[in-house]
């Protein structure tokens, strides 16, 4: 009964959470409202969602989101550096293929979007059976380096956090 | 306002738009679609997250109570830019010769090139 009435609930108190952010107080009307639409939009989305991981280890899942933004806030200043004192033919632009060995679309939708957020990396495509990914990178003098990089640092944790 | 919370806001909005400066001339300088799609997707991350540092910051001294919207912009920010450089990426790969590609090394090709069915 509960897990028909709640099918997500983490996505429950994301969407409870989100919009306490959103009216930025927490009163009785606005707990209220939150309820209802985290009650709601999680049932109404249910088929959106046919196999949905299960998260193993949401600590990881935090430690995993501190070490991108940390990596952003690296990747920004690599970038600023090679836009501001690189001369043109010295940059190295290249394309890369990586293979990817995650089972669930939404731990791949996450490889992507870190990939293309951190250090000179941005995901172009997928392979037709999400087998591999489709990377440019702006420099990389070294291209297997960067793949073996991107396999050890973000999808090796991202198998640990999603089962 | 305290005199060294001003000079924290500053220095946040200066450094905020110093990366926000970087990022648009990294547009000018690069050169080809791809390489020009670096520099706006990452040198502008640091200068929006600066910029609503300095927001939040200024939003805590005026009314004493912290404000989230700045915690919702950085979370919506990180979900929608690399959607935003893929969709220019897959783009840019219609009109990229396939030679200038690498292989997938699996038996499919990338999604964009791959026969349906």
């Amino acid at each position: 009964m509960i897990a028909r009435l709640i099918p997500h609930p983490g996505l429950s108190a994301f969407l409870v959470l989100t919009w306490v952010l959103l009216t930025n107080s927490v009163s009785l009307n606005t707990l209220v409202l939150a309820l209802l639409l985290g009650l709601a939009i999680p049932v109404l989305t249910a088929s959106y969602w046919p196999d949905r991981p299960r998260l193993r280890s949401p600590v990881r899942l935090l430690c995993y989101i501190g070490l991108v933004v940390w990596d952003v806030i690296v990747a920004n200043f690599q970038v600023a550096r090679i836009i501001l004192f690189m001369p043109h033919d010295q940059i190295r632009s290249a394309w890369i293929t990586v293979p990817i060995d995650l089972p669930s679309p939404e731990a791949l939708a996450m490889l992507a979007g870190t990939i293309t957020l951190t250090p000179g990396t941005l995901t172009a495509d997928v392979s037709a059976d999400r087998k591999a990914l489709l990377i440019h990178c702006l420099h990389a003098p070294d291209p297997d380096a960067t793949r073996d990089d991107i396999k050890q640092r973000y999808e090796a944790r991202l198998q640990r956090i999603f089962a | 306002m305290s005199l060294a919370l001003e000079i924290l806001v500053s220095a946040a909005l200066v450094v905020g738009g110093i990366f926000g400066l970087i990022g648009s001339f990294g547009l000018l300088k690069l050169r080809g679609a791809m390489q020009r799609l670096h520099a706006p997707t990452k040198a502008t991350t640091v200068g929006v997250g600066c910029t609503l540092i300095a927001s939040a910051l200024t939003g805590l001294a005026a009314t004493q109570a912290a404000s989230w919207h700045e915690v919702l912009v950085t979370a919506f920010l990180f979900l929608t830019a690399p959607l935003t450089a893929l969709y220019l990426a897959k783009t840019h790969m219609l009109t990229t010769p396939p030679g200038e590609l690498p292989p997938t090394g699996t038996p499919r090709d990338w999604s964009n090139r791959d026969a349906p069915g």
